[in-house]
């Protein structure tokens, strides 16, 4: 019984471990690193991002929460940390921009397309072309 | 004529776009702590470790926070123009060592000269961390109550020195 008990709880703790791994994982890669910028802190192998990669590990196991490891990070290097970062005055232009960006797009062909459809189908012929026409056609020739 | 003026536009608006984003260094990422005070540390000084120093010492001063390392090259370029400062007088240096070895640092500050009041050693990074510094060397001016007011991502060129830096520590004393 005893034995049951402690394989038990052995494999809960193993199971904690794993979760808290994959926690830190999580957070690593919603984290960019600064030296290198277009890598995740989870991929970089600059000297800085291992030891942010250490302080997430510590405040992981000081019981801090995803949110305050985060807020630890943009308070000393700003929102440029996340991947994902906040809706505000100074990110307003980077979250709107595309959605502006196809806003004009759509604009622009309302009014292409409209302008082409009421444009007339077919220009008519000026007299001296209709002249010219009718002299290589013979008169009352249709000109199409 | 008139159909090739839209096309026109936005050529000369993609332009001028690329014109100031080219320009723009992208490395430099702008510090969230710039008018917010100046993260508080208590390190051992470098050139004395049996001696402390924590910025509250600087209190009522305005000042320069320079990070530098031995094994960082560009430290080297930017060394000359601090040493020339610091004769001057007008504007305290304080050091941060970042993740040195203190043999290597004071070697290094022997060889090269010395320009700090003195220097701190942030022997595994941590307040480097509190200050968001990601690439050595950085400086930070520090005003009388305790304020980051500017901050330098990399080395300090001698025009930055006199036009921006200067001026913005002479105001700050008033």
């Amino acid at each position: 019984m005893k034995v049951v008990l402690f394989a038990l709880f052995m494999l809960f703790s193993l199971a904690g471990i794993a979760n808290e791994e994959q926690r830190i994982r999580q957070l690593e890669e919603k984290l960019r690193c600064l030296v290198c910028q277009n890598q995740s802190l989870a991929d970089s192998n600059a000297e800085l991002a291992g030891d942010l990669r250490k302080q997430v590990r510590e405040q992981v196991a000081a019981g801090r929460s995803d949110e305050q490891i985060v807020e630890y990070l943009v308070q000393r290097y700003g929102d440029f940390v996340r991947y994902d970062p906040p809706f505000k005055a100074a990110t307003a232009l980077l979250w709107a921009g595309p959605f502006l960006l196809l806003a004009a797009g759509a604009v622009i062909l309302v009014i292409v397309l409209r302008r082409r459809r009421d444009a007339p189908e077919e220009a008519a012929l000026a007299p001296e072309e209709k002249r010219l026409v009718e002299r290589v056609l013979g008169p009352g020739g249709d000109p199409r | 004529m008139k159909r090739f003026l839209w096309p026109l536009a936005i050529f000369v608006l993609l332009v001028g776009f690329l014109a100031v984003g080219l320009r723009r260094d992208p490395r430099e990422v702008p510090s969230p702590l710039i008018g917010k005070a100046a993260p508080a540390f208590d390190l051992p000084v470098l050139e004395q470790p049996g001696k402390r120093f924590s910025p509250a010492d600087m209190r009522g001063k305005v000042w320069l926070l320079n990070v530098w390392a031995s094994w960082c090259e560009s430290c080297r370029d930017e060394h000359p123009l601090l040493v020339e400062l610091s004769r001057k007088g007008t504007l305290p240096i304080l050091g941060l060592n970042y993740k040195d070895k203190p043999e290597d640092a004071r070697l290094w500050l022997t060889r090269f000269g010395d320009p700090y009041q003195l220097s701190v050693a942030d022997a595994d990074g941590r307040i480097g961390i509190d200050y968001g510094v990601y690439g050595v060397p950085e400086t930070y001016l520090i005003d009388a109550q305790g304020v980051i007011r500017y901050k330098r991502i990399g080395v300090i060129t001698p025009a930055l020195l006199q036009e921006k830096i200067l001026p913005l520590a002479a105001t700050l004393k008033k």
